[in-house]
C-alpha cells in the first residue's frame, strides 16, 4: 500500500508503507531508500471551514473577533498575511484527456491552499495534444507548470528552451508522475470481432482507430505497446516486428491528430472495430456514452505510461508564484488528490483516501515502462523522428 | 525629376502619406511573415530545400491539397455564380435570409464546420447513412475534403460576383434579344464575359483559401499518409518533430505553387478584361 509523507515544509515523498513508529510517524520505502515522516492524511474538514470563514472576515465585520479566534485556534498557520499578498496565477499546460481531472483537482488545491493560510490562486488550464503543448511552451507560452503525456515532451522543453532543468524528472516522486495509466482496447459491445490481444489487430478486415504518433503522446504508447507484444511474439526479430506493427497501421482508416479526436471518431462517428485508448479515456467513454455500447479489453501486455509533471522554472515570476506552483505539484501526491486521480480513472499510487470502487476497477496487466524500450532519448528519434520506423511504415 | 516621379502620379493630394501608411501596414502584416519564411528557406539553401520536399509522401500531400482546392473552387465558381444570379435577379420569400447565410462560412470557426460536416457525413450520420447503400463514402475520404473546401470557399465567388450582376444593365440583354439572340446565346456572349473578371477574382480567392485550409479539413479527412493527408497537416507534423526547416520547406513549396497559380489566374483575368473592353 502506498502512503504519502511530509518531509519539511513543502516536500513530500511517496512510497510503499513499511511500518508505523511509536511517535505517530510512518516509514515508507521510496525507490531504494527508506524515509520516515508524518503521514499526510485527509485534510481535516474543521480546519477548512474555520479558515474559509476567516477569509470572509471583511464581509462579516461584526464576527471578526470570534471567527478569527476560532480560525486561528483550528489552524495554527498564520492566516493574517494572506489577504495582503498579491494574487498568484498558475497556468497549467496539460494534454488532452486530463481536462476533467484537473478541473476537480484545481478546486481541491485551492481549498487546501487557502486552508493553509494562503491567498487563493488563480489556476488556468490549457489542453491540447501533448507534443503541440510542449512546442507552445518552448515557443513562449508562459506555462507555470507542465503536466504532459510523455516525459519526452518535457525533455524537449528542457533541451530546447532551458526553462526546465535537465534533472526535472528526479525532483518529484515516481519519476515525477503522480498518476500512471496504460493502453487498453475499447471495442464495440459484445466484442463482435473477438479481439483479445495485439495479434488480432493485424488481421484482415479489422479496423483499428488510433491517433497519429507524430502528433499525439498517447499514440506513441499505443505503438510501443504493440511493439512490445510483437517483440515477445517474434523473439526480437526486428523485421517481423516492423511488419506486424505496419500491418496494424494498414488497418487504420482514420489517423486523428490527438487522443480525443480518435475517441470521437470511434465512439460518435461509429468508425472502426477497436480504439487503442488511454485506460482513463476508455473508462470515461464508458461512463459518458453508456456501458452498454462498449467493452474494455485488456491485452496480455501493455505499457506503464507515466504522464509526468514539472515546474517551468524559466517562467516563474515571483517567490509567491514559485511557492504556490511547487505546492500545486506536490499536492498532486496527497491522498485526496490521488483519490481524485483514481476517480478519473488514472492509476494513482496512494489509495488511502479513495473510494473502494475506484481502486478495484483496474484489472491486473503486465505493464512495461519506457526503460524497457531504451528510454525516450532513444525511442523518440528511432521510432518517431523524421524518417524513423513509423515514417518507414508509410513510405513502403 | 525622380522626386517628382514619386510625388505626383495623381493630382489628388495626400499620396505621400497614404502610400506610406499603406506600405507600413502591408509590410508588417503581409511582407514580414512571408519574408521570414523565405529568409529561413534561403538559410537552408535550395539544394537542401529540394531534398526535404522531394519525397513521395510530401508530393502526394501537395498534390492532394492543390487538386482538392482546385476541384472545390471550380465547383464554387459555377455554383457561386448561379447563387449570386438567383439572389440578385429574383425576388422570393426568405431571400434576405439566404443572402445573410452565404456569409456564415466566413464567421463560423473552421473547426466547427469540419466537425459538423463530419458528423453529417460519417457512416452513422444523417447523410452518411443515406449514401452508404449507394456505396458512396464521404467522411474520411478525399470527397470529404472537397466538401469542407466547398463549404469554406463558397462566399468568395458569391460576394465578388453579386455586385457585378447588380450593376449589369438589363437594357444590354434586351438589346441582345431584340437583335434576335436566343437566351443561351445572350448568356454566353453578353452576360458571362461581363462577369468573368469578378468571377475569376472570387475563384482565385476561394482557391487560395482552400489550399491552406487546415482547421476544417483535418476533422473530415482520414489523415492517412499518401491518401488523405493534406500538406498543411504535414507542416504541423514537421513542427511536432521540432523540424522547423522541413516545415518551412513545405511552406515555401506551397507558397511558390500558389503564387504561380494566382499569377496564371491574374493573366487570364487581364485577358478577359481586355476582351470586354474593361482595361
Amino acid at each position: 500500500m502506498y502512503r504519502t509523507i511530509q518531509l519539511g515544509a513543502h516536500a513530500q515523498a511517496q512510497g510503499k508503507f513499511i511500518r508505523s513508529l511509536a511517535d505517530g510517524r510512518i516509514e515508507i520505502e521510496a525507490g531504494t531508500t527508506r524515509l520516515v515522516g508524518r503521514a499526510v492524511e485527509k485534510t481535516r474538514v474543521v480546519a477548512q471551514i474555520g479558515t474559509r470563514l476567516l477569509a470572509n472576515r471583511k464581509l462579516h465585520g461584526g464576527l471578526v473577533a470570534t471567527v478569527a479566534a476560532l480560525g486561528l485556534m483550528l489552524s495554527p498557520v498564520g492566516t493574517v498575511t494572506a489577504s495582503a499578498q498579491d494574487s498568484v496565477e498558475i497556468l497549467n499546460v496539460s494534454y488532452d484527456p486530463t481536462r476533467e481531472f484537473y478541473r476537480e483537482y484545481n478546486e481541491l488545491f485551492n481549498e487546501w491552499w487557502t486552508a493553509q493560510g494562503n491567498a487563493p490562486v488563480t489556476i488556468q488550464q490549457s489542453h491540447g495534444g501533448s507534443g503541440s503543448q510542449a512546442r507552445a511552451v518552448i515557443d513562449g507560452l508562459e506555462a507555470t507548470v507542465v503536466t504532459l503525456a510523455l516525459a519526452a515532451d518535457i525533455n524537449a522543453v528542457a533541451s530546447r528552451s532551458d526553462k526546465v532543468p535537465e534533472d526535472w524528472q528526479s525532483r518529484l516522486p515516481h519519476n515525477s508522475s503522480p498518476y500512471t495509466s496504460t493502453i487498453v482496447f475499447l471495442v464495440r459491445e459484445g466484442n463482435p470481432k473477438g479481439l483479445k490481444d495485439w495479434g488480432d489487430l493485424a488481421k484482415d478486415g479489422v479496423q483499428v482507430i488510433t491517433p497519429n504518433p507524430k502528433t499525439s503522446g498517447g499514440a506513441r504508447w499505443n505503438y510501443l505497446a504493440a511493439w512490445a507484444w510483437a517483440e515477445n511474439e517474434f523473439g526480437g526479430d526486428e523485421e517481423k516486428i516492423r511488419d506486424f506493427v505496419g500491418q496494424i497501421y494498414k488497418n487504420v482508416p482514420v489517423l486523428d491528430t490527438a487522443a480525443r479526436g480518435s475517441t470521437t471518431t470511434f465512439s460518435q462517428r461509429g468508425i472502426g472495430d477497436v480504439l487503442l485508448a488511454w485506460e482513463n479515456e476508455a473508462y470515461l467513454s464508458l461512463k459518458e456514452l453508456g456501458e452498454d455500447k462498449f467493452d474494455i479489453v485488456v491485452p496480455s501486455v501493455s505499457v506503464l505510461a507515466e504522464p509526468p509533471v514539472a515546474l517551468v522554472e524559466g517562467n516563474i515570476k515571483s517567490d509567491a508564484q514559485r511557492k504556490a506552483a511547487e505546492a500545486y505539484l506536490n499536492h498532486l501526491y496527497s491522498p485526496e488528490a490521488q483519490a481524485i486521480a483514481l476517480k478519473h480513472f488514472y492509476r494513482a499510487w496512494d489509495v488511502s483516501a479513495a473510494a473502494q470502487e475506484d481502486i478495484e476497477r483496474f484489472p491486473e496487466v503486465k505493464r512495461l515502462g519506457i526503460d524497457h524500450f531504451g528510454g525516450w532519448a532513444k525511442v523518440q528519434p528511432h521510432h518517431f523522428g523524421d524518417g524513423g520506423v513509423f515514417d518507414q511504415i508509410y513510405s513502403e | 525629376m525622380r522626386a517628382s516621379l514619386l510625388r505626383s502620379p495623381s493630382p489628388l493630394p495626400g499620396f505621400g502619406l497614404s502610400f506610406g501608411i499603406m506600405m507600413a501596414i502591408l509590410s508588417i502584416v503581409v511582407l514580414l511573415p512571408l519574408s521570414a519564411l523565405l529568409g529561413r528557406g534561403l538559410m537552408i539553401g535550395p539544394a537542401d530545400l529540394w531534398d526535404m520536399v522531394n519525397s513521395r509522401r510530401i508530393w502526394s500531400a501537395l498534390e492532394l491539397s492543390f487538386r482538392a482546392a482546385l476541384i472545390a473552387s471550380v465547383f464554387n465558381l459555377v455554383f457561386g455564380i448561379v447563387l449570386a444570379w438567383v439572389l440578385v435577379r429574383y425576388r422570393f420569400w426568405g431571400r434576405k435570409l439566404v443572402d445573410a447565410a452565404v456569409d456564415l462560412p466566413f464567421a463560423l470557426p473552421t473547426a466547427v464546420a469540419g466537425i459538423s460536416l463530419t458528423a453529417l457525413y460519417a457512416p452513422n450520420g444523417v447523410f452518411g447513412q443515406a449514401l452508404a447503400p449507394l456505396g458512396i463514402k464521404v467522411a474520411y475520404t478525399e470527397l470529404g475534403i472537397w466538401m469542407a473546401l466547398i463549404f469554406i470557399g463558397l462566399p468568395f465567388v458569391v460576394r465578388t460576383v453579386q455586385p457585378v450582376i447588380e450593376e449589369l444593365d438589363r437594357e444590354v440583354e434586351e438589346v441582345s434579344a431584340t437583335l434576335g439572340a436566343r437566351r443561351t446565346y445572350t448568356l454566353r456572349r453578353v452576360v458571362l464575359p461581363t462577369l468573368a473578371p469578378a468571377a475569376l477574382t472570387g475563384f482565385a480567392l476561394a482557391l487560395a483559401r482552400s489550399v491552406g485550409e487546415y482547421g476544417s479539413v483535418i476533422f473530415i479527412a482520414g489523415n492517412i499518409p499518401n491518401l488523405t493527408e493534406i500538406a498543411p497537416l504535414l507542416i504541423v507534423i514537421r513542427l511536432e518533430e521540432y523540424n522547423y526547416d522541413a516545415a518551412a520547406a513545405i511552406g515555401i513549396a506551397m507558397l511558390l505553387i500558389s503564387f504561380a497559380m494566382l499569377l496564371a489566374i491574374n493573366l487570364i483575368q487581364i485577358w478577359s478584361r481586355r476582351r470586354i473592353g474593361l482595361v
